[in-house]
């Protein structure tokens, strides 16, 4: 291997002599530690690197070692359950208090092996040639790297073998025989290839209504999360960790709080997987590299959790990606691209910004994997912008390359309205194309009920506007019958808390139930009023709470109970417009004495008589 | 250890706070030196500053002097390196003492017995080794307990303005936290405080002192000052000695260790003075563009370990910064509290009014409060009250809105109810006059909603609603 000797260096960027040939990207190590870097820079006999750890105490004359190789990662079944830094090393693996610079590795795990292959057949790149079992009994599928093919001249019987122990020997069409074991290593910035990419066509199924119904994700999607400090982007990406119906999670912490990490990892081992029933942890990898983790390690952590999700979705499963927070990936770049002395672009990111995002988020996909089975990687991503403001590069950026824009609101997360998502700025391009699964799921209304649920919140926020100039009580009666029903939309439907032992996930059969009743109770209020009933008599209904609350109150079990607060609703509309028809008066918005005598036991209540009514 | 190295007429150049010293020896990135040299005051005496390398190629060596460079010159310039990062020896009996900025002891007392050298960067904690924080602190403030309740290894800024009471508050966060129902309290359980005045005025600096020293609690305080006459580079350096003692006390003798640092905005702006004196490419506002990772590397040192790792102390800080022109979106206020567990704001218009502590609960917010509340470590009721709250408080900021512009008569009846309990919000239980218990809070709180329509409570169940508020 080639060898190289440091000449300079300030923080983690190193310039050193290079005795023998390196190549662009190629990982090295520096150092007696072996610390990890990869060269970013050649030129002449000088190499620049990039070091992903702490440099205290390196100097000119220390030695740089070549790998041969591009950074790369070992995918294998030790992935999942576990946590590892950015750079794929274990974190469990030192057993120390603090994470000290260094080459980690995990200790040798063995897994129960069944060869699914026998001697003599040929392989094609990405054929699953046995299965591993994990020690919590899950069974994952080795894959054949994919670029690796030839015809099987050995095979391990049945049993335990390390992860990284050879089970397999191909002869190629050229060159030596190549052993095969279950895990392989691939290098983080080559997208794994695929046969081909298919089109979305079911969602990802979120548990939020506001997302699932309003501004659904398709699987293989792709979608931003934008939201000021405070506004709950992290509880929503680990509520989404937790109950989205994707096969596996890889979870990205990069660049953020340390005590979050720690939260997934008491949290997830405790909590059900909602389709397999098993523990959460086992469907999850956690990548962590927290904020005051090495900067530049932040910046591969993006690669290493995108390759493990292709490593799965190369499995034939869906595999969701959760990326906390996107914005500190770009500002490791805008930091290590200053220590290059780069032209800063806008913002002071480098100008390749964009590109980088739009490389990054082009892996998600539903594909067709080289085996020709199908499996997908959506992906996730939060941004913190500066002060919140949604104009900044790194989100202008990403809302080109992203499918759906779920941003977060200040003034609902102040009011502790979870989750914060802001129903007039978020979209979905991709609900077009999800309309069919709900129909399947029995819901034939979706787009009908999506449709006018959005017109209604959108209709409130013009309305609040002339209402904060002429007051509420003086807009018509139908503006105010809008702005109820807007309300209604938002605290019975939207609001979802993620604390709720009953709410904080919603199957897609009670989000229907719940939009159904929802959709029926402004049909009905609607009629009321074009009958003469006052908006203001509708908040006094019993049956408003039972419907303001019945995400809390009935759970996934109870279904039928959604039909038994609907005839309530008929019941109590009935009476309210038999009340109405009692007295004399055809004319009550206008009439006081009608108003009064339909609602004796509300004495108190000022008719209203506004300028558009009659 | 390598031996004291001295070095003498090595040096090439000087630039703001960067001495370029010939390459003579080997030596490693951020290693510590000692820079002797004349005195800013000139004259004959000599001082001693403290410096690290920052920069080293094969000539030449780049050292960042962490006090003011004035005074020094290139002939008679002596450094000694250390052959270490920049470290502080601390030993049992740190508390009660007095320390400048760089960690030396300035009450007049003997130096602390050492038991060990630690580096003033710490370590970053793994992940893995955290335990979750999830001890509730009472503090005797409604607004904190009921609202953002604090636990033990949580970071709670405070988000301030010149002029308003953050050091009331802080002080009297010190004097009363205190864990609830703690059977058999023993010293252990109360926090020893360690407090960084970073470019502290010297009132400011006195209050603290006084306060303290009152209270009873400067037996178990770690005082570190910098001044604000003092040099302001080396407030790059205060917070980390002050983290690093309290490190000491929480993971090494155990205790919970309440770590206050104020103030956080002179700690940035003196990160901008050295970033430009360097010639980096400044950031937002001129600050540099790893701010957000420098302040994550002092933040983060909060937090409590997991049981197996034997340390059982707990490290929970409150930092202090005024917001500059009361704007929550200046990059210092935005990036902490991108790094921090929520914030705490407190409000110039509430102080105006009278009301105190002047905290503004909506922009404030408590991360870990999930964590620490409910059933298991307050009251089963808590997290739903305080939501219902905040909903209705929200709502009534609206109606106030709404109210200053088409007059009160405008509004709605609930609207109307709504602007009644927002008043009664701010002047009963936002405003105190001396600690409350958790559960006179509480009960404030329900006597509040009290006030307005069962209809409105859509936050709280039934059997809460029948349980706390009798029907009048």
């Amino acid at each position: 291997m080639s060898h190289a000797r440091v000449r300079w260096i300030s923080g983690p960027v190193l310039r050193a002599a290079a005795q023998g040939p390196f190549s662009l990207r190629e990982a090295v190590h520096v150092g007696p530690q072996a610390l990890l870097g990869e060269v970013v820079r050649l030129a002449g006999d000088e190499i620049t690197v990039q070091v992903y750890e702490d440099t205290t105490g390196l100097g000119p004359g220390t030695e740089v070692r070549g790998t041969g190789q591009p950074l790369a990662i070992r995918l294998g079944p030790g992935l999942l359950g576990n946590i590892f830094d950015g750079l794929l090393r274990p974190l469990t693996a030192s057993g120390s208090v603090y994470v000290q610079p260094g080459a980690r590795t995990a200790a040798r795990t063995e897994y129960g092996f069944t060869p699914l292959v026998v001697l003599g057949q040929t392989l094609e790149p990405g054929t699953v040639f046995g299965e591993a079992t994990t020690d919590s009994g899950r069974k994952l599928r080795c894959l054949l790297p994919p670029d690796a093919d030839g015809e099987v001249i050995r095979i391990s019987a049945p049993g335990r073998y390390a992860d990284d122990a050879p089970v397999l020997e191909l002869r190629l069409p050229v060159g030596e025989p190549r052993p095969i074991a279950m895990s392989h290593v691939w290098p983080v910035r080559v997208p794994r290839p695929v046969r081909r990419r298919l089109a979305a066509t079911r969602p990802l199924v979120t548990g939020q209504r506001i997302l699932d119904s309003l501004f659904p994700l398709a699987q293989g999607g792709k979608a931003a999360i934008p939201g000021g400090f405070g506004t709950g982007k992290t509880v929503l990406l680990e509520t989404l960790a937790k109950g989205c119906d994707a096969d596996v999670i890889v979870y990205l912490g990069c660049g953020e709080r340390g005590n979050e990490m720690a939260g997934v990892l008491d949290e997830f081992p405790r909590l059900t997987d909602p389709r397999s029933a098993r523990p959460l942890m086992e469907r999850t990898v956690v990548i962590a590299n927290t904020s005051n983790m090495p900067v530049a390690a932040r910046e591969a952590s993006i690669y290493s959790a995108i390759t493990v999700a292709e490593y799965f979705r190369d499995q034939g499963l869906h595999v969701a990606l959760m990326a906390d927070s996107t914005s500190r990936w770009a500002e490791a770049l805008r930091e290590v691209s200053g220590r290059f002395g780069e032209l800063p672009g806008e913002g002071g990111y480098p100008a390749y910004l964009s590109s980088r995002l739009a490389e990054f988020y082009e892996r998600a996909a539903v594909v067709e994997t080289l085996g020709g089975e199908t499996g997908s990687v959506t992906v996730m991503g939060a941004i913190s912008p500066p002060s919140g403001d949604f104009s900044e590069p790194v989100t202008s950026h990403t809302k080109r390359y992203v499918r759906a824009f779920w941003a977060l609101d200040v003034k609902r997360a102040q009011a502790r309205f979870y989750p914060a998502i802001h129903p007039l700025q978020s979209y979905a391009e991709d609900a077009g194309a999800l309309a069919a699964w709900w129909r399947q799921q029995g819901n034939s209304r979706w787009p009908e009920l999506r449709r006018q649920f959005l017109t209604l919140l959108d209709d409130q926020a013009r309305l609040e506007r002339m209402a904060r100039i002429i007051g509420k009580d003086a807009l018509p009666v139908r503006q105010q019958l809008t702005l109820f029903c807007a309300e209604l939309v938002n605290e019975a439907f939207l609001r979802q808390s993620a604390l709720s032992t009953i709410d904080h996930r919603a199957g897609p059969e009670r989000q229907a139930a719940m939009m159904r009743t929802v959709g029926r109770f402004i049909e009905l209020a609607e009629q009321a009023v074009a009958a003469g009933t006052h908006p203001e008599r509708m908040s006094e209904l019993p049956c408003l709470r039972a419907v303001q609350r019945m995400g809390e109150d009935i759970d996934e079990e109870n279904l039928p109970r959604f039909a038994e607060l609907s005839a309530r609703m008929e019941h109590e509309f009935g009476q309210l417009s038999s009340q109405l028809s009692d007295p004399p008066s055809s004319q009550p918005d206008a009439d006081p004495g009608g108003q009064a005598g339909a609602a004796p036991t509300h004495p108190t209540e000022t008719p209203h008589a506004p300028p558009t009514a009659g | 250890m390598r031996p004291r190295l001295l070095v003498e007429g090595a040096a090439t150049g000087l630039e703001g706070p960067l001495l370029f010293l010939r390459r003579t020896l080997d030596v490693g990135l951020h290693e510590a030196v000692e820079v002797l040299g004349g005195s800013p005051a000139g004259g004959a005496e000599r001082r001693s500053r403290l410096g690290r390398i920052a920069a080293l190629d094969e000539e030449q060596m780049t050292i960042e002097v962490l006090e003011s460079t004035a005074g020094l010159a290139l002939a008679d310039t002596v450094v000694r390196f250390v052959g270490a990062p920049l470290d502080f020896a601390l030993g049992p009996g740190i508390l009660g003492r007095v320390f400048n900025g760089v960690g030396q002891v300035i009450d007049g007392g003997p130096p602390v017995a050492a038991s060990a050298r630690y580096p003033i960067d710490g370590l970053p904690i793994s992940p893995v080794a955290r335990a979750m924080p999830r001890d509730f602190i009472e503090t005797g403030i409604s607004a904190v307990d009921l609202l953002n309740s604090l636990v033990r290894g949580q970071k709670l800024p405070l988000f301030s303005g010149g002029g308003l009471p953050h050091d009331r508050i802080a002080v009297d966060i010190a004097r009363h936290a205190r864990l609830r129902h703690v059977e058999g309290k023993t010293a252990a359980d109360e926090f020893a405080i360690v407090f960084a005045g970073i470019g502290l005025p010297h009132d400011s600096a006195e209050f603290f002192r006084h306060s303290l020293e009152q209270s009873g609690a400067l037996e178990r305080t770690a005082l570190f000052l910098n001044l604000a006459s003092d040099s302001s580079t080396q407030r790059l350096l205060t917070p980390r000695f002050a983290l690093t003692a309290a490190e000491y006390l929480a993971f090494v003798e155990g205790r919970h260790v309440l770590v206050i640092l104020t103030d956080m905005t002179n700690y940035c702006e003196a990160l901008r003075e050295v970033s430009s004196s360097k010639g980096e490419i400044p950031g937002r506002k001129g600050f540099p563009g790893y701010m957000y990772s420098d302040l994550a590397t002092l933040f983060e040192r909060a937090g409590c370990l997991r049981a197996e790792h034997g340390r059982h102390g707990t490290l929970t800080q409150l930092p202090i910064l005024t917001m500059p022109a009361d704007d929550i979106g200046h990059p210092i206020p935005d990036l902490t509290g991108y790094i921090t567990e929520g914030q705490i704001v407190l409000s110039r218009d509430l102080d105006r009014r009278g009301i105190a502590p002047p905290i503004n609960v909506l922009p404030s917010l408590s991360r870990l409060m999930k964590d620490g509340t409910g059933a298991q470590y307050t009251h089963a009721d808590h997290p739903a009250l305080a939501s219902q709250l905040y909903a209705a408080y929200a709502r009534a900021v609206q109606a106030r809105v709404l109210a200053s512009v088409v007059g009160e008569e405008g509004l709605s009846a609930t609207d109307r109810k709504y602007l009644a309990f927002g008043d009664a919000f701010e002047q009963r239980l936002i405003h105190q006059d001396g600690a409350r218990t958790l559960e006179q809070s509480m009960a404030e709180g329900w006597s509040l909603l009290a006030g307005l329509p069962r209809s409105e409570l859509t936050r709280l169940s039934d059997a809460q609603i029948a349980a706390h508020l009798h029907t009048p």
